[in-house]
C-alpha cells in the first residue's frame, strides 16, 4: 500500500517539476546570446505579414548577429500570447483596443501609432457578382463573407455598415482577414470586406473594389515593446530600435508600399 | 440418387466422389485434415471446388469445371443445413428462438414458427428449457438444441460436422439416442473419426484418407473386413450382438450385456446390439469380484503391443490393459480370463 | 483508515511500476481539465452558458453531431462489412483510404471538402446547377462533421466484425436466411457493442470538430457556428465566456460517453 502512495507522490512531483520547467524557460528565451546571435521576437498581426517581412530583413542587415523571429497571427490571439508569458520583444497590432488590453495589464510600454488600413471590397477576379459599391452587398444574391464583429476587421465593417445605414447579411463570419481572403480567392464568396493591403498582397487572385464609406472606419495600428523583467538593456534597445525603424522614414515607405497609410 | 457429390480441390489434394440415397445417412471416416470437413464445406457452400458438381435431387448446387463456375447456389438456398461441433446456438436469441429460427427465415411468422419450434423440443425432450438463454445450457442439451434447429430448417441434406466431439463422454449416448430417432428419414452426412457413431448412426460409411475415399459400404461391412489401415484401426471394438431380455442383451453364449439401453418400450427377443470399447474393459484372472454383470469367460488368444497398452485378445473380446497389470496377471496365450465392463461403458442399440 | 477488501482475483501481467507512468498519463489529461475549471468565473457561468450565442450553438452542435453519426452509420456499417468479409484485390489499400481523414489535420480536410463541394468544386459546380447550394449550411457542418467521425466507426467495428468472425453467420446462412436477414438477425446484434461505441466515438468527434467546420462551412450563428466554432470566437472579445463554454462542451462528451457504457459489462 506504501509504494503505491509514493509512486503517486512521485508521478505528482514528475508533473510539478515539468510545470517548473515551462515557466522558467518562458523567461529566460528573451535574451538568449549565445554564440553571438541575438534574437528578437516581434508578435504582428495577420495583414502585417509582407511588410513586416520586409522590414525585419532591414533591420537584419542594419543590425550584424541579429535574427528578428517573426510571429504572425490574429491580434486577440498575440494579446492573449503575451498575456500568458509568451516571450515577444515587440508587439504590432490591428487596432488599439487590443492594444489597449495589454496596457491595462502594465504589459507594454507606451505604444505608438504607425500606420492606418481602411477597408476595401474583395472580390473574385471577374467580378462575378457584379459588385460595384457597398450597398451591392446588402444584396441577398451576393454571398457575402465578414470578419467576425469580435475581430478588428469585424469591429471596422460593423461601423462602416451603420455610418451607411445598410444591413449586410453575410453568409459566414470569418474568423480572420486571411479566411474572409480565402473564401473570396476560392470563389466560394461572391464578396468580402478586407483591408486595403490584403487586396494588395492577394494580387491577381482578388480584385478590389473602393468605396468612399471606407473613410468612417481608420483601423490604426500601434506598436510597443515589451520590457522584460530580466532587465536586459541590450534586449530592450534592440526592441526600441526595431520600433524607431518601423516609424522611420524607410518604414513608412515600406508599409507604404503594402499599401498602408500614414497615421 | 438424392445427392450426387463429385469435387477436386487440387491445393488441398482432395479429390472425392460420393452419393448419398434419400433417407439415409452417410458417415464419413477419417483421420484428422483427411479431409471430411472439406467435403462438407463443399456441400454446403462455403467452400468451392476447382471442379465437380454437387447434386441435390436432382436439383445442381455447384457447377465448376476446370475453376469456371458454371453454377453457384448460395448456401441460404441450398436447403442444406450445417451442425458442427459446437452448437453455436445463437446467443442473443432464447433456446425457441434459435429453433424457430429456420423457419422464420424462409418466411413462416413468428408465432407458427416458435409453435413448431416448442414441438420440435417436446420431441426431444427439451421443452423446458424452451425460455433459456444458450449460455445456461450445458453441452449436451446446446447440441440437442442444435440439432432440433437445424432440422427445423426442413433441410433436404443435413450435414453433422463431428457433433461429439466437443461433449463429455458421458452425455454423448444420449445425444446419440436423439440423432439415431430424428435422422430415421433425413438424408444425412455425418463426419466422425469415432465408429460409435458411424456404427450407430449411419447406414453406410465412406472412409476418406489423404483427400480420397479408400473405402465404402455397409457399416457393419467396412467394419467387420476393413480394407484400409484407418477403418481396421478404428474397427478394434468389441460387438455383441443378441436379443432383448428386458434388461440387456442376451448373446448366443448366454452370457447377458447389460448397458446404457434407449428409453423407448422394446419387445422382448428384439435383435439388440451392444458395443463397447476395449479400453473399458477390466481382465480379471477370477470372477473373485463377485460382480454379475457384464462378466464373460474367455481364453487369451493373443497379447498385441499398442503404444502403452496392451491389446488383450479373447475368442470374440479385447481389453487393453497396461503392460504392468499384463505382467502381474502373467498373461499369456492360453490364459483363461475373466473380463468385465461396467454397464455405463456399454451402448445398447437396436439392430 | 479500513482496509480495503481483498480481491479474490490477482492481476497478473501488471508490473508495480507501470502504476506510475499510468498515473502521470491520468494526470496529464485530467490537469487541463482541472485548470480550465479553476478558471471558470462560477458567479457568472449560468448566465455565459445561457446567453443567445451560446445556446444556439450548442443545440446546432447537438444537432449536427446527431445528423453526422446517422450518416456514419448509414454509410459506417455497410463500409465495415466490406472491409471485413469480403476480399478483392487492392482491399487493403481501400482499409488505408478509409482511415485517411483520421491523419489529415481537420483543416486540410476542410480545405479538400470546399474543393469537391464548395461552389467551384469538382462535385459542387454540378449541384450548383441543379439548385443545390452546399457552401455556408448547415449540411457544410453534417458533411465535414461526418468526413472526420467516420473512420472512428468503420475502424471500430470492422475490428469487432474481425473478431467475432462469421461462424454463427455460416449457420445461419445454413438455416436458410437470406444475406440481409443474417445481417439482420445475427451479425448487427452480435456486434452490438462494437457498434455502439463506435457511434459514441463518432458522436463525440463530430461534437468537436473544428478545423474542417471552419473551413468548409464557415461561421454563422445559429447555421454554421457550432459550440467549438462560438468557443473559438468567444477567445476574441470575452476569455471567460470561451472558458465557460469549454467547460460546458467537456460536460456535455462526458455525459454522452457515460450514459453510453453505463450498465454495459467490460467492453
Amino acid at each position: 500500500m506504501g509504494k503505491h502512495v509514493a509512486a503517486a507522490g512521485l508521478a505528482a512531483l514528475a508533473v510539478a517539476a515539468l510545470a517548473g520547467c515551462g515557466t522558467q524557460a518562458g523567461g529566460a528565451e528573451g535574451g538568449d546570446a549565445s554564440e553571438g546571435t541575438t534574437t528578437l521576437t516581434v508578435f504582428a498581426a495577420a495583414s502585417l505579414k509582407g511588410s513586416f517581412e520586409d522590414l525585419a530583413g532591414q533591420f537584419e542587415a542594419a543590425h550584424d548577429g541579429v535574427d528578428v523571429q517573426l510571429s504572425f497571427a490574429g491580434s486577440s490571439d498575440l494579446v492573449a500570447q503575451v498575456q500568458q508569458g509568451a516571450p515577444a520583444d515587440v508587439v504590432a497590432s490591428a487596432d488599439t483596443a487590443t492594444m489597449d488590453k495589454l496596457v491595462a495589464d502594465d504589459l507594454v510600454a507606451a505604444p505608438q501609432d504607425f500606420a492606418t488600413n481602411t477597408l476595401e471590397i474583395a472580390v473574385p477576379p471577374g467580378n462575378p457578382a457584379g459588385v460595384e459599391t457597398l450597398a451591392d452587398l446588402a444584396d441577398p444574391d451576393v454571398a457575402l463573407v465578414l470578419c467576425a464583429p469580435a475581430v478588428p476587421c469585424g469591429a471596422a465593417s460593423a461601423e462602416v455598415e451603420e455610418a451607411a445605414g445598410l444591413d449586410l447579411r453575410p453568409v459566414s463570419e470569418e474568423q480572420s482577414v486571411t479566411d474572409v481572403l480565402g473564401k473570396v480567392i476560392a470563389g466560394e464568396a461572391d464578396a468580402g470586406l478586407v483591408y486595403v493591403t490584403d487586396v494588395a498582397a492577394a494580387g491577381d487572385d482578388v480584385e478590389g473594389v473602393e468605396f468612399p464609406e471606407s473613410a468612417d472606419a481608420v483601423n490604426t495600428y500601434p506598436i510597443a515593446t515589451v520590457p522584460h523583467e530580466a532587465a536586459d538593456a541590450t534586449q530592450d534597445d534592440l526592441a526600441r530600435e526595431f520600433v524607431d525603424l518601423v516609424l522611420s522614414d524607410d518604414g513608412q515607405q515600406t508599409l507604404a508600399g503594402f499599401g498602408f497609410a500614414a497615421p | 440418387m438424392t445427392l450426387s457429390f463429385a469435387a477436386t480441390l487440387p491445393d488441398r489434394g482432395f479429390d472425392v466422389e460420393l452419393d448419398v440415397a434419400e433417407g439415409r445417412t452417410l458417415a464419413l471416416l477419417g483421420p484428422n485434415g483427411a479431409g471430411k470437413s472439406t467435403a462438407l464445406g463443399i456441400a454446403a457452400g462455403t467452400l468451392r471446388p476447382h471442379d465437380g458438381h454437387v447434386t441435390l435431387d436432382g436439383r445442381p448446387l455447384v457447377r465448376v469445371a476446370a475453376g469456371r463456375t458454371r453454377t453457384w447456389v448460395p448456401p441460404h438456398a441450398r436447403q442444406v443445413a450445417l451442425l458442427a461441433q459446437e452448437a453455436l446456438l445463437f446467443p442473443h436469441l432464447s433456446v425457441r428462438q434459435n429453433v424457430a429460427f429456420g423457419p422464420r427465415s424462409q418466411g413462416a411468422r413468428r408465432r407458427d414458427a416458435e409453435a413448431a419450434a416448442d414441438r420440435r423440443l417436446e420431441q426431444i425432450g427439451l421443452a423446458h428449457l424452451a425460455d433459456r438463454a444458450p449460455s445456461t445450457l450445458s453441452g449436451g442439451q446446446a447440441q440437442r438444441v442444435a440439432v432440433a434447429r437445424a432440422l427445423a430448417a426442413e433441410p433436404r441434406l443435413l450435414l453433422l460436422d463431428e457433433p461429439m466431439a466437443a461433449l463429455d463422454v458421458d452425455v454423448t449416448p444420449a445425444l446419440r439416442q436423439t440423432l439415431q430417432r430424428l435422422l430415421a428419414d433425413q438424408t444425412a452426412i455425418i463426419t466422425t473419426h469415432d465408429v460409435l457413431d458411424a456404427l450407430l448412426l449411419a447406414d453406410e460409411v465412406a472412409v476418406i484418407e489423404d483427400g480420397r475415399v479408400v473405402e465404402r459400404g455397409p457399416t457393419t461391412q467396412v467394419l467387420a473386413r476393413p480394407r484400409s489401415a484407418f477403418a481396421a484401426r478404428i474397427a478394434g471394438l468389441n460387438l455383441l450382438t443378441g436379443t432383448w431380455t428386458g434388461d440387456g442383451v442376451r448373446t448366443p453364449a448366454g452370457e447377458v450385456v447389460h448397458g446404457h439401453a434407449p428409453g423407448e418400450d422394446l419387445a422382448a427377443g428384439a435383435p439388440m446390439t451392444a458395443v463397447f470399447r476395449p479400453a473399458a474393459v477390466s481382465v480379471y484372472l477370477d470372477d473373485r469380484r463377485g460382480s454379475p454383470r457384464n462378466t464373460f469367460r474367455g481364453t487369451v488368444h493373443a497379447l498385441e503391443p499398442r503404444g502403452d497398452l496392451v491389446r488383450v485378445r479373447t475368442d470374440h473380446l479385447a481389453a487393453d490393459v497396461t503392460p504392468q497389470a499384463a505382467a502381474e496377471l502373467s498373461l499369456t496365450p492360453g490364459t483363461r480370463v475373466w473380463l468385465s465392463v461396467k454397464a455405463a461403458e456399454v451402448d445398447v442399440y437396436r439392430d | 483508515m479500513t482496509r480495503t477488501e481483498q480481491r479474490t482475483e490477482t492481476a497478473v501481467g501488471l508490473p508495480r511500476w507501470a502504476f506510475v507512468p499510468a498515473a502521470v498519463g491520468g494526470l496529464f489529461v485530467v490537469l487541463p481539465l482541472v485548470a480550465m475549471a479553476t478558471r471558470v468565473d462560477w458567479s457568472s457561468y449560468w448566465s455565459l452558458v445561457t446567453s443567445e450565442s451560446a445556446r444556439a450553438a450548442l443545440v446546432l452542435s447537438l444537432q449536427t453531431s446527431a445528423a453526422s453519426t446517422a450518416a456514419c452509420l448509414v454509410l459506417g456499417v455497410p463500409m465495415a462489412l466490406v472491409l471485413a468479409r469480403s476480399r478483392f484485390p487492392g482491399i487493403d489499400l481501400a482499409r488505408s483510404l478509409v482511415m485517411v481523414p483520421l491523419v489529415l489535420p481537420p483543416v486540410v480536410g476542410g480545405i479538400a471538402l470546399l474543393y469537391t463541394f464548395g461552389r467551384r468544386g469538382l462535385l459542387g459546380e454540378t449541384l450548383q446547377v441543379a439548385g443545390v447550394q452546399i457552401a455556408f449550411s448547415t449540411a457544410a457542418v453534417v458533411l465535414a462533421q461526418t468526413f472526420v467521425a467516420l473512420p472512428f466507426l468503420v475502424t471500430s467495428l470492422e475490428g469487432a466484425l474481425r473478431t467475432a468472425g462469421a461462424r454463427y453467420e455460416v449457420v445461419a446462412a445454413s438455416l436458410g436466411a437470406r444475406p440481409t436477414t443474417v445481417l439482420r438477425r445475427v451479425t448487427l446484434p452480435l456486434v452490438w457493442p462494437g457498434l455502439l461505441s463506435g457511434a459514441v466515438l463518432s458522436f463525440a468527434r463530430a461534437l468537436g470538430e473544428f478545423g474542417a467546420t471552419i473551413t468548409f462551412a464557415g461561421s454563422l450563428q445559429g447555421v454554421t457556428r457550432t459550440l467549438p466554432l462560438e468557443i473559438y470566437l468567444q477567445r476574441e472579445t470575452d476569455p471567460d465566456a470561451a472558458v465557460a463554454l469549454s467547460l460546458l462542451l467537456v460536460v456535455v462528451a462526458v455525459l454522452v460517453i457515460a450514459a453510453t457504457r453505463r450498465g454495459r459489462s467490460p467492453l
